[in-house]
C-alpha cells in the first residue's frame, strides 16, 4: 500500500462524501429555484418518450444492485442460503441488462442532444461536464460487470475487497488495502463513481433527490395562505436569500 | 361548511373585438422573457377555431382535466402511480409545434448589411434554435377564421356537434357566427393542475383562490401542463419550472385589477369576489350528469347577503371589508343573480372560475340581415329559437352541450336590449319584455348599468389584502423606510437611488403616482428603470 492509494481510497471518498453534503445541503437551501430536471420534452417527444423512461428506469435498477452488491455483506446472503454462484448469476443477469438499458438510454439522450438544433441550443457547459463523468461512470460500471463475471478475464468477487471497502468507508474505518487488490477495472469505476458524486451537487443531476413520492399521499388539491409578506410582489433581498 | 372566498372574473363576450390588448398588455408584463416567449397567459381566440394551444379542447387526445370513473372523481390522465411511472416522459404534454415555435427578425441585418444592389431584409430567425425558420403558426394563426374552410373545421367543440349538422347549415354558421373567446387561467376551485403537480408546488391561495407556482418548489415534472384542460400553465423551457396566469395578484392585493382587464378596450371584464362552499366542491366535481355540473357549480356559490352566510364566512376568518366587496361582486350577480355568465367547459369537472356573458351580437347581426327589426323583443326571441347551431356550439363551450342555460342567457340580454330601447326612445317601457325572463324591470335596468354603462367601480370590486400585521414587523426591522420602498418615499442612506432593489410592481405604482402629482420637483436620478424588461443590452442609465 502506498500513498496513491491511501489518496485514492481513503482521502477521496471522505472529500466526496463531504463535497456531496455540505454542496446538496447549500445547493438546497440556496437555489431552490435552479432545483429542477430542466426538462426538455417541450422541444423533442419522440426519442425521449423511449429515451428517457429506458435510462432512468435502468439507472433505478442499477442503484437497486448497488445497494445490493455493495453495502449487503456475503455472509448475510450466504446465511439466507444464497450460493456464491446463484448470487452471482442473479447479479451479473439484471446488472447486465439494466446497464445496458441505461447505457442505450443515455447513447439515444446524448444523441439526441446533439443532432437536435433546439436541445442542443439548450445545453450548457454544465450538462456537457455531467454528461461526461455520467457516461464515463456507467460504461466503466458497465466493464465492471464483464469483468465480474468472468465474461472478460477469470471473472472476480467484488464482494470480498469493494464492497468491505466501501462498507469501511462509512463505519469510519477505511481499509485501503482491499481496494488497493481489487483488478483495475473495479478501481476507476470507483474513482468515476467519486468523482461523479463530487461534481453532483453542482449539476442538474440533483433532481435525483427530488423524487416526489409524497405525492402518494398528500390530498390532490394544497392550499397554501398568503404568508406574512406585503401586499405586493416580495422585496428584493441582496445577494443569497433564504428560501422557504 | 366552510366558506372560502374567490377572485372571480367575467367577461361579455359581446364587447369583445378581438384586439389582442389583454395578450399584448398580459405578454409585456408577464411573458416577455426568455424561456416563456411562446406562452400567452392570456390569449384571445376566434371560435370557431382550433384554439391555442392547437385542438387544447380535445380531452380524448390531451386527457386534461377530470373524470368519472364509477362514480368517483379522478384526473382523467390516471392515478397517482400512474402519473409517478410517466415523470421521466410525461406521455400527454403538448410540444413547442403545439404552440408555436417563437421567432424574432434579424433587425440588425437591415442596418449592418454592407451596401450592395438588393434591398437587405430581415429574416425570421427561431427563438428557440438561433436559426432561420419559416413561420407557419402561431398563438392566433386562425384569428378571424383566418385559413378558415381548412382549419377551422378541426375546431374540437364543432367536431363534437358535426354529426347533428348538415354540410349547409354549417357553412351558414361559420359565416354568420364568428366570435372571440379571450382566455386566461380558470383559477378553478378543483384545479387538475394542483392535483397533479408531483411536487406540491402548485396551490390554491386560502384567501382568495389564486391558482399559483411556487418556483422554488416546482421540480419541473411537468405534470400540471398536461392535467390543466385549459393548457393555461406553461413550461418555461429557459429555467426548467412551470408558470402560469397569476391573475395579477400583485396588484389585486392593493385594490387594482389584473393588466388584461385594466387595458381591456372593450371594457368587457369584471373581476370580484365569490364566496363559495369549499367543502363542497368535491361533491359538486362529481356530479353525475355534465348537464348538472353548471347548476352544481352555481350551488356552491353562497349569498352573501344572508346573514348566515356572513355569519358563516367571519367565523371562517373572512374579514368585514372581504364582505361588503362580496355584496357588490359583479361577478357573483352576473353569475348568480342574472344567471346571464357561464363557465367554459364545466364538463372539465374543474370548476373554473372565470365566467362567460355569451355573445348575442352575432344572433342580431343575423336577424337584421333577413331585414328584421333586429332589437325587437318578440323578433329576437323568436330567432333565438330558430338559430339553433350557434346556440348548440355556444353550449359545447360553456354548459356540457345543454342549451337551455345558453338560451335562458340569450334571451336575458335580448330582453334588455329590447327593453332599454323603449326607455331611451322615449316610449312607454313594458314591463312583460322583462317579465319573460323572470326579471323585474328594476333588475333588467341594474343589469343594464353593469353591461352597458359598465363603471370602472361597478366592473372592478376588489378588496385589498389584509397584511397589516405583517407590514407592522416589517417596519420593526427598518427596511421598508427608504427610497421605492412601499409607501415612503424618502431618499435612502447614500441618496436618492441608495438602498436596496426596488420591488416590482405596485409598490412603484403608487410612487410613482405620487411623483406624477407632486409638486415637488424629483431629481431625475431618482426615477428608476424597470429591470424586469430589461434584457441585459447597455446600461438602465441610457
Amino acid at each position: 500500500m502506498n500513498s496513491t492509494d491511501i489518496l485514492l481510497w481513503v482521502a477521496l471518498p471522505y472529500l466526496t462524501i463531504a463535497v456531496f453534503v455540505t454542496g446538496m445541503f447549500w445547493r438546497y437551501k440556496y437555489d431552490k429555484f435552479g432545483w429542477t430536471t430542466r426538462s426538455s420534452q417541450l422541444y423533442e417527444r419522440k426519442v425521449i418518450r423511449i429515451a428517457s423512461p429506458l435510462f432512468h428506469l435502468g439507472i433505478l435498477a442499477v442503484l437497486g444492485g448497488h445497494i445490493m452488491g455493495l453495502l449487503i455483506p456475503e455472509n448475510w446472503t450466504d446465511s439466507a442460503g444464497l450460493s456464491e454462484d446463484s448470487y452471482h448469476l442473479m447479479a451479473v443477469g439484471l446488472g447486465a441488462v439494466s446497464g445496458a438499458c441505461t447505457l442505450f438510454g443515455i447513447s439515444l439522450l446524448i444523441y439526441r442532444r446533439r443532432t437536435n438544433g433546439a436541445v442542443f441550443a439548450a445545453t450548457s457547459k454544465n450538462d456537457k461536464t455531467m454528461y461526461i463523468f455520467l457516461t464515463a461512470a456507467i460504461c466503466l460500471g458497465l466493464v465492471t460487470t464483464l469483468v465480474g463475471s468472468g465474461i472478460i478475464g477469470d471473472g472476480y468477487n467484488y464482494r470480498e475487497t469493494v464492497s468491505p471497502w466501501f462498507r469501511s468507508i462509512f463505519l469510519m474505518n477505511p481499509q485501503p488495502n482491499l481496494m488497493a487488490e481489487a483488478p483495475f477495472s473495479f478501481q476507476i469505476h470507483a474513482v468515476a463513481g467519486m468523482l461523479l458524486f463530487l461534481i453532483w451537487p453542482f449539476t442538474r443531476l440533483v433532481h435525483a433527490f427530488s423524487a416526489p413520492v409524497q405525492y402518494l399521499f398528500r390530498p390532490y388539491v394544497v392550499y397554501r395562505e398568503r404568508g406574512p409578506h406585503d401586499p405586493g410582489s416580495r422585496p428584493v433581498k441582496r445577494g443569497w436569500e433564504r428560501v422557504g | 361548511m366552510k366558506i372560502m372566498a374567490q377572485m372571480g372574473m367575467v367577461m361579455n363576450l359581446d364587447k369583445c373585438i378581438g384586439c389582442h390588448t389583454c395578450s399584448v398588455t398580459c405578454k409585456q408584463a408577464w411573458t416577455n422573457r426568455t424561456g416563456v416567449e411562446y406562452a400567452w397567459f392570456n390569449n384571445v381566440e376566434t371560435r370557431p377555431g382550433q384554439g391555442y394551444p392547437r385542438t387544447y379542447q380535445d380531452q380524448d387526445k390531451w386527457k386534461g382535466g377530470w373524470e368519472l370513473k364509477r362514480g368517483k372523481l379522478r384526473l382523467r390522465s390516471g392515478g397517482r402511480v400512474k402519473r409517478l411511472l410517466q415523470i421521466f416522459s410525461n406521455p400527454k404534454l403538448p410540444t413547442l409545434q403545439d404552440y408555436y415555435e417563437p421567432w424574432t427578425y434579424e433587425y440588425d441585418m437591415l442596418i449592418s448589411t454592407p451596401l450592395g444592389e438588393h434591398t437587405p431584409v430581415a429574416r425570421p430567425k427561431s427563438l428557440i434554435t438561433g436559426k432561420p425558420m419559416k413561420i407557419e403558426w402561431s398563438a392566433n394563426w386562425d384569428d378571424d377564421l383566418a385559413g378558415g374552410p381548412e382549419l377551422a373545421p378541426n375546431d374540437p367543440v364543432l367536431v363534437k356537434i358535426r354529426d347533428q349538422v348538415t354540410d349547409r347549415v354549417k357553412l351558414e354558421f361559420e359565416q354568420a357566427f364568428m366570435f372571440y373567446l379571450p382566455r386566461i387561467c380558470e383559477h378553478c376551485l378543483n384545479p387538475a393542475c394542483v392535483a397533479a403537480c408531483p411536487s406540491g408546488a402548485m396551490y390554491k391561495r386560502a384567501e382568495d383562490g389564486i391558482v399559483l407556482v411556487d418556483q422554488d418548489a416546482c421540480r419541473g415534472w411537468r405534470m400540471c401542463v398536461s392535467g390543466c384542460p385549459y393548457k393555461k400553465v406553461y413550461f418555461n423551457h429557459s429555467t426548467g419550472k412551470a408558470e402560469k396566469c397569476t391573475l395579477c395578484y400583485p396588484r389585486l392585493e392593493v385594490g387594482l385589477p389584473t393588466v388584461c382587464s385594466e387595458t381591456c378596450v372593450g371594457r368587457l371584464r369584471y373581476l370580484g369576489l365569490f364566496l363559495y362552499d369549499a367543502d363542497g366542491v368535491s361533491a359538486a366535481a362529481a356530479t353525475e350528469n355534465e348537464h348538472d355540473l353548471l347548476q352544481a357549480q352555481l350551488d356552491l356559490l353562497l349569498d352573501p347577503n344572508d346573514p348566515i352566510v356572513q355569519e358563516q364566512a367571519l367565523r371562517d376568518g373572512i374579514p368585514q371589508d372581504w364582505l361588503e366587496a362580496a355584496k357588490n361582486s359583479p361577478v357573483y350577480k352576473l353569475a348568480k343573480v342574472y344567471k346571464v355568465a357561464l363557465p367554459l367547459h364545466p364538463e372539465y369537472r374543474t370548476m373554473p372560475m372565470v365566467w362567460y356573458i355569451p355573445p348575442l351580437s352575432p344572433v342580431v347581426d343575423a336577424l337584421r340581415e333577413t331585414g328584421n327589426d333586429a332589437e325587437e323583443a318578440g323578433n329576437l326571441f323568436g330567432a333565438l329559437e330558430a338559430l339553433r347551431i350557434p346556440i348548440e356550439y355556444l353550449a359545447e363551450l360553456f354548459t356540457a352541450g345543454d342549451t337551455a342555460p345558453v338560451s335562458r342567457s340569450l334571451k336575458t340580454l335580448a330582453a334588455m336590449r329590447s327593453y332599454m330601447r323603449d326607455v331611451n326612445l322615449g316610449r312607454e317601457p313594458r314591463p312583460e319584455i322583462p317579465a319573460a325572463v323572470g326579471m323585474s324591470e328594476e333588475m333588467i335596468y341594474n343589469l343594464y348599468r353593469l353591461l352597458a354603462i359598465a363603471k370602472y367601480e361597478d366592473r372592478y370590486v376588489i378588496p385589498k389584502a389584509h397584511a397589516e400585521t405583517a407590514r407592522d414587523l416589517e417596519e420593526l426591522a427598518c427596511s421598508l423606510d427608504v427610497s421605492g420602498g412601499p409607501g415612503q418615499y424618502k431618499p435612502g442612506p447614500f441618496g436618492a437611488a441608495s438602498s436596496r432593489p426596488v420591488p416590482v410592481a405596485v409598490e412603484t405604482f403608487h410612487a410613482l403616482k405620487v411623483r406624477q402629482t407632486t409638486e415637488v420637483l424629483i431629481p431625475l436620478d431618482a426615477v428608476r428603470m424597470n429591470l424586469k424588461n430589461w434584457h441585459g443590452n447597455g446600461t438602465t442609465n441610457d
